[in-house]
């Protein structure tokens, strides 16, 4: 169960080796969490990733859990709730892809856009209903800033988590009433693997930041968090910028 | 739960419940029974995910919210059966509050053994949480005054359980974990009045005040005072205490000696359903903390006041809880054994220099333990105080203090808890292994289950 702060006892991860993910997992175990599960495809960075929480103290199991296998997730997820009470569920699963390559092999941004968000969909929803059995629980997805308004440099990545952002907002006021919150999370430009090597937007942030404000938001029973705070405003500005002024920023 | 047609009345619905700290809210089918036998359907269909009952959510955490499951509450079992006048003894439903029991036994002359600082709980919740009032240092907590109660266990009989029994004792103070209370016997106090004789005096910091309390405490039935949290440096714990005793009927002015046992407790209108966040902020609370002290008289003797004004400041303003805002409050109530001075002062220390924003903390000794396995008094010095929930990093402090009680055998309030850690609690209580193993053989599917029970495994 959640304590007076939100703080979960159990958490499930989707995207078990998500760097974002297991920032937000290391802060929680350090605060009430024991048992954390981490679902992602078999590897040896998932395996690592259960040791250094495990070494925190906590008590990890690690699923096999592929989001584009959309039909296997009622099964492999269902398994996870059988086993005890699941405190807080983290979408944190997610593919960047390459625009540029995306946008000339349209399969490739098909898989962009099927592991973002058909896959979420699909994942959250089997979360969604086990959570609302147990009465109580949260759905913490992480969108980003790029599905806030579409951009030219990255639209392919930006859709598919503009319609992750809608389906979560959606589900989290289907949900409630019964007990379970679900919260987005809409971080801007995080320094992780996935963005190494690109250049960095204003506002940068980092992993660790973005657990905390996730922490800070379970607290609050926040339904949206920006990570950092101010985008917040900047974005509330850059959605009414007319599109042919926007197609000139640098952004 | 869905398929449990039969029981599923109109009174019946999915609801969010929180305890009154208004945290961690989570849904359970509440059900509403009018009888014990009701109430024993229920029990016996409530679904995988059991059943707790529930008083008036006077609790401050979760102990009495049951996610997923079923919440029974017990305010619709709200009949006194029987008062004996004579020897002052009433029969009632658990879902009796102890504001009813007022109204009632009041003008016959007999008083609640143990009244909290509200009298809107039932009696029993007054026995699942074992509570305790300001006569704890001379008549212990509310269950040693229950010369019987009736249980309803997992399997939907229903059991008479006598003080001095296992099941008893660990009912007393169980949260509700081993049965549902469906009645008690309660022996009362004999009162001639319905006022109190109070004498406030005020105590210029937590040196001062321990002096005070412990040199003559047990002069005085009632006991309490409130410690002003916020004052730092050579003021740190200054506070005002207020102890009396029921006013004897020649203390009365002539006029009220006519009408002695009325009891008309006044209420202002609530707070409003909406408040904004950080109301209560340190600004806030300073300045009324500083009134309040200043305004408390030096010394004074002897004043009366009525029982609601003396008892439940509070329940004069209907939801006060509600202050807090949205992200509600915690409070935060321990005690620690006599020989702990260090421990308390260290605490209070603590507590005064991170600035909590608290109203109303109050220190009190507790007298000789209670036999309840859970129950929370030991002989010693108990502080609780409210802190709002949205404190920063307010859960790493409140575990150090933890740490700090637990360092010194004291322990943690279940009844107020919201948050502490699972094997925290264990190491407080003794008693917790023995309780659970006579739940297990009691109640082997775990039909009775709280959110509280899932957070700590109880």
């Amino acid at each position: 169960m959640k304590d007076a702060f939100g703080t979960p006892q159990s958490l499930l991860v989707l995207g078990g080796t998500s760097e974002i993910g297991l920032a937000t997992a290391r802060r929680l175990v350090a605060r009430r969490t024991r048992t954390v599960w981490l679902a992602g495809r078999p590897s040896p960075a998932l395996d690592a990733a259960a040791g250094q929480l495990r070494d925190l103290g906590a008590e990890v199991h690690t699923v096999p859990f592929d989001a584009l296998d959309s039909a296997s997730h009622e099964e492999v997820l269902g398994k996870v709730f059988t086993e005890g009470d699941i405190d807080m569920v983290l979408i944190a699963f997610g593919l960047l892809g390459d625009q540029a390559r995306d946008e000339a092999e349209p399969m490739a941004a098909v898989r962009v856009a099927q592991t973002n968000y058909t896959g979420a969909v699909s994942a959250g929803l089997v979360c969604a209903n086990a959570l609302q059995s147990q009465g109580h629980g949260s759905l913490v997805v992480l969108s980003s800033v790029a599905g806030e308004r579409a951009r030219r440099a990255n639209f392919i990545y930006g859709s598919s988590k503009a319609g992750l952002d809608a389906f979560t907002q959606g589900l989290g006021d289907a949900l409630h009433g019964t007990g379970v919150h679900v919260m987005v999370v809409r971080p801007g430009f995080v320094r992780t693997k996935m963005t190494e090597g690109m250049e960095e937007a204003p506002l940068a942030t980092t992993p660790e930041a973005v657990a905390e404000a996730i922490e800070a938001g379970l607290r609050r029973r926040a339904e949206v968090v920006w990570v950092p705070g101010a985008l917040r405003a900047v974005m509330s500005a850059l959605r009414h910028v007319p599109r042919p002024l926007f197609r000139r920023l640098p952004v | 739960m869905a398929d449990n047609t039969t029981l599923t009345t109109e009174a019946d619905s999915f609801a969010s419940v929180t305890g009154w700290g208004r945290t961690a809210p989570t849904t359970a089918l509440v059900e509403r029974p009018r009888t014990y036998e009701e109430a024993a359907a229920a029990v016996r269909g409530c679904g995988a995910r059991g059943s707790i009952a529930r008083g008036l959510g006077r609790a401050y955490g979760d102990a009495a919210q049951n996610a997923g499951g079923s919440v029974l509450d017990m305010t619709g079992l709200d009949r006194i059966r029987s008062v004996d006048a004579d020897a002052g003894i009433v029969v009632c439903d658990a879902g009796v509050s102890l504001h009813r029991l007022m109204e009632v036994l009041l003008p016959l002359g007999w008083f609640v053994p143990v009244t909290p600082g509200t009298r809107y709980v039932t009696v029993g919740g007054a026995i699942g949480a074992d509570i305790h009032g300001k006569n704890h240092h001379v008549s212990g907590g509310f269950s040693r005054h229950v010369r019987s109660l009736r249980l309803l266990l997992a399997d939907g009989e229903v059991r008479e359980v006598l003080p001095g029994t296992e099941l008893f004792d660990a009912t007393a103070g169980g949260m509700g974990l081993t049965g549902v209370i469906l009645s008690a016997t309660v022996q009362l106090l004999p009162v001639e009045t319905s006022l109190m004789s109070v004498d406030t005096e005020r105590a210029t910091d937590l040196d001062d005040l321990m002096t005070r309390l412990t040199e003559t405490d047990h002069l005085y039935r009632y006991s309490v005072a409130w410690i002003d949290l916020l004052a730092k440096g050579a003021s740190m714990g200054r506070s005002v205490l207020t102890r009396g005793d029921h006013a004897p009927l020649d203390e009365l002015p002539a006029r009220a000696r006519r009408h002695p046992l009325t009891f008309r407790p006044g209420q202002f209108p609530g707070a409003p359903s909406f408040v904004p966040e950080g109301l209560l902020g340190r600004k806030s609370v300073g300045l009324f903390n500083e009134l309040w002290y200043r305004r408390a008289p030096r010394s004074r003797v002897g004043e009366l006041q009525k029982i609601s004004t003396f008892f439940h400041p509070l329940d004069g303003v209907p939801h006060w809880n509600r202050i807090y805002g949205r992200s509600g409050f915690v409070q935060y109530q321990f005690v620690v054994p006599y020989g702990q001075e260090e421990a308390l002062r260290r605490i209070v220390g603590r507590i005064s220099r991170r600035g909590c924003p608290s109203f109303l903390a109050v220190l009190k000794r507790f007298g000789d333990g209670d036999p309840g396995w859970l129950s929370f008094p030991v002989p010693g010095w108990t502080l609780a105080l409210d802190i709002p929930a949205n404190m920063p990093r307010l859960g790493t402090f409140l575990d150090e203090l933890d740490e700090e009680v637990c360092a010194a055998e004291g322990r943690l309030y279940l009844a107020k808890d919201s948050r502490v850690r699972p094997e925290t609690l264990a190491a407080m209580y003794p008693k917790l292994d023995a309780f659970r193993a006579l739940r297990a053989e009691l109640d082997p599917h775990g039909v009775f289950t709280s959110d509280l029970s899932r957070r700590l495994a109880l």
